[in-house]
């Protein structure tokens, strides 16, 4: 066998609320260490170069794509969010916007939904922050690929998400 | 008294079994009388024909099973893509057996070679196929309860009411199925008739029904391929050619890659018929797998498409060409002929499957629409008796042709093999748009001949390159005699293209032939969502409006008054009055309308295009913009719409895949490889191009039988906007996309290494 590196550092961070420990090189990117070591598999592969966004999770509350982010790059204190910790953070079983998705029966195969309503979601807390509501113009800045064709929904469901979370935000600043 | 039941029996079974399991015969349950006679369309044998009756010889059973908690669990052996399959069913075994929806489990099935043709998942068939079946095994559930809820609480049967997985005697007395279950179960397999219920008693087919997974996929806890966790299966890509089934010669540089960080394997995979192959490498991490393909150098041996260009392939289609019969004399012509460029085939989960492959048996994890012939092909590759190879059937992320092809799993079991260890075998996302399926690149001639307002023949020549019949489909046609088997692949192309070609309008004497060049490997191709029928449509409905300006008739009109099917000229009448047919447009912006039939469905489109130059010239970083749709309204007639949300749905992919490909998605070949490398280089459509005004009416029971919707809203579309361009701008657009011979919005990946890294700066654009 050849040789391996003699020491693999270590990160930690807070993923869906709990502190997680891994162990692997610093530049392997955020989505591998959250699907291949910490096996959280809700934010998918789609192209790994920030393209598809179907990876698309949140960091401290804002949307990025961890496909593009060296693990290195990840604080201890910071906070990551991904599909399947969203609703936790409204303390509901549902998020409003998974909610939404579910009454407009947005998804088809479902592969780019994890990512697009964490995209969505990011999108309405942003506006909601600076006292704004979505555009048009905000939804057709949307880059997430839908393969099935499902856009025409996911309008739709942001509006009423954003309707929805109106309610949340003075529950969670 | 109308007991809501119909009179018509079906033959099923009630299987032996520790609960009541309730069969019925997946090619179709024998009738047990002929008292009512089913009145079924007089239609053309087409593509729903044969592969509801492939499964005619088979004699195998579809399982409802009543399980002790109270739910009902079925295997579908079909593949669920996101066509929403899973749904219908779930709706259809709930409604005939009176039991909420959310208490039905379906499940994919494992490959079952007993089932033959009969769990092949493709042309928009299973709910034509599985409908009546399905009925009848839940139907005998439901009568299997019912009596031994009789036996239990006393009295007649007759005075028995079954409601919400509930059954009440007549005294008021009730049992749910869940303490029935056992007592229902039967020691000795037997043979029972049972009636379905009357249409107008179904309380869930026909209304609107959200996905059945819908909770799971919001919640990210949906599984695919990739997302299985199997032990020891680490993650696995392969550095591929640089140039189109290129084969790996050698490897250079092994011992460096396999000193990288997480790196357990590297090995050469030879280049073959049914796997792609490269040097293959195992990791800890996808990611690591990445680093360490950039890193391999590897020489690499010719590529199959290395001399030719888009003007060689374009001549090439021109020279084989079938030749249009002899003209009528008298008559005058249209004549265009229309070039539609190679398009991408990719879903959005790219290929990939796991594998598990040992000494003496091997266990596969794919998303496969004919897994009992990869099963079959993957015993006799690995060299296995069939009992010891498992395939399982994974969720797919989307499929548009794709998934009838195993090249995954093919891969995926060579490289365990190969290695000795289980994989996890990802595609990178510009292999699947370089190396993977396409749809073929197409030339179609049209020439329609006129005399004194009526058109007199009607002739379609479409040449393509070859389309990718083996897999699967392929072998289903030999089977079923619709070609030799001893056929070469054009007759399968042919074949195919016989059973789903159609002109639906009175053009007097019509001939469609298909004519092919190279062989069906020399690209990789695959017959993507909706096979020839976007391009045929497209090419037809173009040449109806030249024949409806040249007859000086509104092109609406002019379809309805030369359509052939009633059915047809209903959706078209839906559709332009829902789309307001024929108000008025700003200049640079037009309506365009368009009719499909296939699948035994009908369809009307009637979309609306901008292509005034400030939305032409809209300007989006790493996206192309160009003309907009910008309201589309799409009436389907789907013979018996089982869930219409599930149907609005389909239409609504289908209309941004038409979209697309009429206007913007396309690859470009140069040095024997497509330059398209990432989703921001082959344009599907994205938000700022679909439609904002989007209206899908879904028609009422029609022929009571359910027709194919999966691919259905691409043909209708695609011609649509086409239509709608050329009036819109003047110009008759004669290639396909409109926008492929403008310069390259990109630049493209190099090939060597053969996938782009992944950025390190996210958290730049974190928002």
């Amino acid at each position: 066998m050849p040789s391996k590196e003699p020491t693999v550092p270590r990160h930690s961070f807070i993923v869906n609320g709990k502190r997680v420990q891994v162990q692997c090189e610093g530049d392997v990117r955020l989505l591998w260490v959250l699907r291949d070591i910490l096996g959280i598999t809700g934010p998918k592969y789609g192209c790994g170069l920030r393209v598809c966004r179907a990876c698309t999770c949140h960091i401290n509350g804002k949307e990025f794509n961890p496909c593009s982010v060296p693990v290195s790059q990840i604080k201890p204190d910071d906070e990551i969010t991904t599909i399947e910790g969203l609703a936790a953070t409204v303390g509901k079983g549902l998020h409003p916007m998974q909610q939404a998705w579910i009454d407009h029966d947005v998804a088809q195969c479902g592969y780019c939904q994890p990512g697009q309503i964490m995209t969505a979601a990011a999108l309405v807390r942003r506006k909601q922050a600076a006292g704004q509501t979505v555009t048009d113009a905000d939804l057709e800045q949307i880059r997430n690929i839908c393969r099935c064709g499902t856009y025409f929904r996911i309008r739709e469901a942001i509006v009423a998400g954003e309707t929805a979370m109106r309610g949340e935000l003075t529950h969670t600043g | 008294m109308d007991d809501g039941v119909s009179r018509r029996r079906f033959i099923g079974y009630l299987l032996a079994g520790p609960t009541l399991i309730a069969a019925a015969n997946l090619s179709g349950p024998r009738r047990a009388d002929a008292a009512v006679p089913t009145v079924q369309p007089v239609d053309e044998y087409d593509l729903s024909d044969l592969l509801t009756d492939a499964a005619m010889p088979t004699s195998n059973l579809i399982t409802v099973v009543v399980n002790n908690d109270g739910t009902v669990s079925f295997a579908l052996p079909r593949a669920e893509v996101g066509q929403g399959i899973t749904t219908a069913v779930a709706m259809t075994i709930a409604d005939e057996m009176e039991l909420p929806i959310g208490k039905v489990k379906v499940t994919l099935a494992d490959a079952r070679p007993e089932l033959l043709f009969n769990q092949f998942t493709g042309g928009s068939n299973t709910m034509h196929a599985i409908y009546t079946p399905v009925r009848t095994a839940a139907a005998i559930a439901r009568a299997g309860l019912t009596r031994a809820a009789v036996a239990h609480l006393g009295g007649r049967a007759s005075g028995y009411t079954v409601h919400d997985g509930v059954i009440t005697g007549p005294d008021g007395r009730s049992v749910r199925f869940s303490d029935l279950a056992r007592r229902a179960a039967v020691a000795k397999t037997t043979e029972v008739s049972v009636a379905l219920k009357r249409r107008s008693a179904q309380t869930i087919v026909g209304r609107p029904q959200g996905r059945v997974d819908a909770r799971d996929i919001v919640t990210g806890h949906k599984q695919f391929a990739m997302d299985l966790s199997v032990p020891g299966a680490l993650p696995t890509m392969v550095c591929r050619p640089p140039t189109i089934n290129g084969g790996a010669e050698k490897i250079l540089n092994g011992a460096k890659v396999r000193a990288m960080p997480g790196i357990t394997d590297v090995a050469l995979i030879p280049h073959t018929p049914y796997v792609a192959g490269g040097v293959a490498v195992r990791a800890q991490t996808f990611g690591q797998c990445i680093d360490a393909i950039r890193a391999l150098r590897v020489s690499w041996g010719p590529g199959s498409v290395d001399t030719k260009t888009e003007a060689s392939v374009l001549a090439d289609l021109k020279a084989a060409e079938l030749p249009m019969p002899p003209a009528v004399p008298l008559t005058n012509a249209i004549d265009e002929t229309f070039t539609f460029y190679q398009r991408p085939g990719d879903p959005l989960e790219p290929n990939c499957a796991v594998a598990d492959v040992r000494s003496d048996r091997a266990e596969i994890w794919s998303c496969l629409k004919s897994p009992i012939w990869a099963r079959e092909q993957i015993a006799l590759n690995l060299g296995l008796p069939l009992q010891n190879v498992i395939v399982h059937v994974a969720q797919g992320g989307g499929s548009f042709g794709r998934h009838l092809f195993c090249d995954a799993a093919f891969e995926a079991a060579v490289i365990s093999k190969r290695l000795g260890k289980p994989v996890k075998l990802m595609w990178s996302r510009t292999d699947s748009f370089r190396q993977g399926r396409s749809h073929p690149m197409v030339t179609s001639r049209v020439r329609a001949q006129h005399l004194a307002g009526n058109v007199v023949a009607f002739d379609q020549r479409h040449t393509s390159v070859a389309t990718d019949f083996t897999q699967g489909l392929g072998e289903l046609l030999t089977a079923t005699a619709a070609v030799p088997p001893d056929a070469n692949y054009l007759e399968y192309s042919a074949a195919i293209f016989l059973l789903t070609a159609s002109v639906p309008y009175n053009f007097g004497v019509a001939t469609q032939l298909l004519n092919e060049v190279y062989e069906y490997s020399t690209f990789n191709t695959s017959s993507v969502r909706n096979i020839y029928s976007p391009e045929m449509r497209t090419a037809g409905e173009l040449i109806v409006d030249k024949l409806a300006e040249t007859f000086d008739t509104d092109p609406y009109q002019f379809r309805r008054q030369f359509i052939r099917d009633d059915r047809v000229r209903a959706v078209l009448d839906k559709a332009a009055s829902a789309g307001q047919w024929g108000r008025a447009m700003q200049p640079g912006t037009a309506q365009g309308i368009a009719i499909h039939r296939e699948y035994k469905s009908a369809a009307a489109c009637v979309v609306e295009i901008d292509c005034t130059p400030a939305t032409v010239n809209r300007t989006v970083t790493d996206g192309f913009t160009g003309p907009r749709v910008t309201r589309v309204t799409f009436a389907v007639d789907a013979g018996l719409p089982i869930n219409p949300l599930g149907i609005e749905a389909q239409m609504l992919g289908g209309i941004n895949d038409g979209i697309a490909q009429a206007l913007t998605f396309s690859l470009h070949l140069q040095d024997g490889h497509w330059l398209e490398g990432s989703w921001d280089n082959a344009y599907y459509t994205r938000q700022w191009n679909t439609p904002p005004d989007v209206d899908v009416i879904v028609m009422p029971t029609t022929t009571g039988t359910p027709g194919g919707i999966g691919e259905f809203g691409v043909a209708a579309t695609m011609a649509a906007t086409a239509c709608a361009y050329w009036r819109a701008t003047g110009t008759f657009p004669t290639q396909f996309p409109i926008n492929h011979d403008q310069a390259l919005g990109f630049t493209p990946y190099p090939t060597v290494p053969p996938l782009p890294q992944s950025p390190t700066d996210g958290l730049k654009y974190a928002q």
